[in-house]
């Protein structure tokens, strides 16, 4: 059990800057989710943690001992791969204990140390199965055994779940979660997939190109996305993000094309300054009210437990509607929109950050409070 | 898994409708198995009857008395009527240790050196492949006088070492080798590094189980390769103590003046099909084990 602390991280493949400066500090003990769009630099992170990259610049550091420049052998670390990596030669009680047997642990504790995980892992009736005579949820769990074997100072996952059915995907979300727990040990998780970010993590780091986007728990992510990257990126379907301009007297937006929405504080800026709006498809409510605004169907999705609408709002800008239940709203129906001032994101539409003066007590408050 | 698939195999088979023209295969296949059966089955003959019969040319097709004489009389050296020849037991001995020396050699050498070439970043790495693949066009017939000034240099003609270190370094190998290096997963490779395993533990825990049906079917192939070796023992050998089956047979056909024992040879080259035979039969067997229950 240890920390895992990244410092001013960076990593470059010739000309491409893969990671460009990550700070990050898992705790000891935490679940830190590494989330992003393929291609923007997670596994390279990671890979790094493992000792299997080497680093550009930066530090990175396990249980308070700089580790980079150190063989993965000695960060005292262990790996679960996307494809499990098992030994397809070694029987299931091999390809756990061949890391311990290199390690010159006696055949007894191994012996109890395997049988002990496997156990845990309901993977003792095929300690003598190969890998190829198992089905892929218990190829993961044996990927899983190896690492929890080791007894490691911390659990790296490089989207450990991505080669499994989605039913399959869900129990062993569970599994992870639960071991995981159990075990208290500090876990790095990669993953694309915004769903197990959010049912996993104490904590996310959301990359884009290499860089960290935000850090924080899921739900404060969710509710205060701290750029248009994270806010168009978590939820599904995504939040609805339009074009607007501060009103003259700076309590209102006005939407590209048409409608007007209150502001819940002022904004100290100038008037008539481009804004991306961001609301999520949940909190446009279909109810009349001042201000208001409307939305003409294009689309219906009915999933049952909920609906979602699509529809273009009256300027144009196409927008989605999420409702509970199967109202029944056809193609061509105009509803009354209206959306919870203290819902609204706003972002810079030159930096894609948050504004900062959305930050301010009139619009933080009931925001935080809904959170908790 | 062979059960599941035979589980999955269709309960009955619609009976296929009898075509002629479907027997045009099957007719020249017979026609292969007899065109090569033929000359075997007359050398088992020829291993059956006295050297008078053969010489007088009217050589029956039905098996005569004689077998077990003449093989025992190949196998020692002993009985022919021509002058004593090196016993077929040497000869098949030589051509053992010089298949086994090249079969083994050429795999040991060529898997370490494709692990070289596939796993590890030195530097001028791409000019030892290519270096290894350009022999590819050099094979012995080709550089047969220089290898044999070299070897004569070190004083290993008319011996072991000289019959088979020549031939032991293998392109084809290398690059089999290679290919199949080149399939497997780098999580394999990264999941062993974080579990401690070094280059050399890797390469024998992981790599050569790994590679188990590639060296049998590889040892199958050089095996044979090395016992049919021709040319190169005519050279490098000289003494009869060397000659190795293949030789020593020819060289039991007499030149003229003597008398050939065609009975002996035909027997000496019975217990000279024998090796590689064994070997396909056995190595098959295990090849097709390897090949069912595949891990990869
Ligand atoms: N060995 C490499 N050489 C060059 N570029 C690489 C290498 N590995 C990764 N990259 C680049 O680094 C970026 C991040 O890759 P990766 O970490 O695998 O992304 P992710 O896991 O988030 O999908 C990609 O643009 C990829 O092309
Ligand atoms: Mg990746």
């Amino acid at each position: 059990m240890a920390t895992v602390e990244l410092r001013q991280v960076t990593k470059r493949y010739g000309a491409v800057e893969a990671i460009r400066g990550i700070d990050v500090a898992a705790r000891d003990g935490e679940f830190l989710v590494l989330l992003g769009p393929s291609g923007c630099g997670k596994s390279t992170l990671l890979r790094m943690v493992a000792g299997l990259e080497s680093i550009t610049g930066g530090e990175i550091a396990i249980g308070g001992r700089r580790v980079d420049g150190l063989e993965p052998k000695d960060r005292d670390i262990a790996m679960v791969f996307q494809n499990y990596a098992l030994y397809p030669h070694m029987s299931v009680f091999d390809n756990m204990a061949y890391g311990l047997k290199i390690r010159g642990l006696p055949k007894a504790e191994i012996r109890a140390r395997v049988t002990r995980t496997a156990e845990m892992l309901e993977l003792a009736p095929y300690l003598d199965r190969r890998p190829s005579q198992l089905s892929g949820g218990q190829r993961q769990r044996v990927a899983m055994g190896r690492a929890v074997v080791r007894e490691p100072a911390a659990f790296l996952f490089d989207e450990p779940l991505s080669n499994l059915d989605a039913k399959l995907r869900t129990q062993m979300r569970l599994e992870i979660k639960r071991l995981q727990a159990r075990l208290g040990v500090t876990s790095l998780y990669v993953t694309h997939d915004q769903v197990e970010a959010m049912t996993l993590a104490d904590r996310i780091l959301v990359m884009n190109q290499g860089v960290a986007e935000q850090i924080g728990a899921p739900l404060e992510i969710y509710s205060r996305p701290a750029s248009l990257f994270v806010a168009g990126f978590i939820g599904s379907p995504p939040m609805n993000i339009l074009d607007a301009r501060i009103a003259d007297d700076g309590r209102g937006l006005l939407l590209g094309g048409g409608g007007r929405i209150a502001l819940p504080g002022p904004l100290a800026a100038e008037a008539g300054q481009p804004v991306k709006l961001g609301i999520r498809p949940e909190h446009l409510k279909p109810t009349a009210g001042p201000g208001g605004l409307s939305l003409t169907v294009e689309l219906s999705e009915a999933l049952g437990a909920e609906t979602v609408l699509y529809g273009r709002l009256d300027g144009g800008q196409p927008a989605q509607l999420r409702m509970a239940g199967m109202p029944a709203h056809r193609p061509g129906d105009v509803l009354p929109v209206t959306a919870d001032p203290s819902d609204l994101h706003l972002f810079d539409p030159r930096t894609g950050r948050r504004r900062p003066d959305t930050e301010q007590p009139g619009w933080a408050e009931r925001r935080i409070s809904a959170v908790s | 898994m062979s059960a599941s698939l035979l589980d999955q195999a269709p309960a009955k088979v619609a009976p296929a409708r009898f075509r002629p023209l479907d027997l045009l295969p099957h007719a020249v296949l017979v026609l292969g198995v007899l065109l090569l059966g033929f000359p075997l089955y007359m050398v088992f003959i020829g291993a059956t009857w006295d050297a008078g019969t053969i010489a007088r040319g009217n050589l029956p097709l039905t098996p005569g008395p004689l077998l077990l004489d003449n093989l025992a009389h190949a196998w020692t050296g002993t009985g022919g009527e021509r002058v004593m020849h090196t016993p077929v037991r040497v000869m098949m001995w030589n051509s053992l240790v010089m298949a086994l020396a090249i079969a083994v050699g050429k795999i040991a050498i060529s898997i370490i050196s494709a692990y070289a070439i596939a796993f590890f970043r030195f530097p001028l790495r791409m000019v030892f492949f290519w270096m290894i693949f350009i022999t590819l066009m050099l094979p012995v017939e080709v550089r047969i006088v220089p290898t044999y000034e070299v070897v004569a240099g070190f004083g290993m003609v008319d011996s072991y070492a000289g019959l088979t270190i020549p031939l032991i370094a293998s392109a084809t190998a290398t690059l089999l080798f290679r290919q199949f290096f080149l399939t497997v997963p780098d999580e394999l490779v990264e999941a062993a590094k974080i579990d401690g395993a070094g280059p050399l533990r890797f390469f024998l825990d992981v790599l050569l189980p790994l590679s188990r049906t590639n060296i049998a079917a590889l040892f199958v192939i050089l095996f044979i390769y090395g016992w049919n070796q021709y040319l190169w023992p005519l050279l490098v050998t000289s003494s009869g103590d060397m000659d190795t089956v293949v030789i020593g047979v020819t060289k039991m056909i007499g030149t003229g003046e003597a008398a050939t024992d065609w009975n002996i040879i035909m027997a000496a080259t019975l217990l000279a099909l024998l090796p590689p035979v064994a070997v396909v039969a056995l190595m098959q067997r295990w090849l097709v084990k390897g090949l069912v229950d595949s891990e990869k």
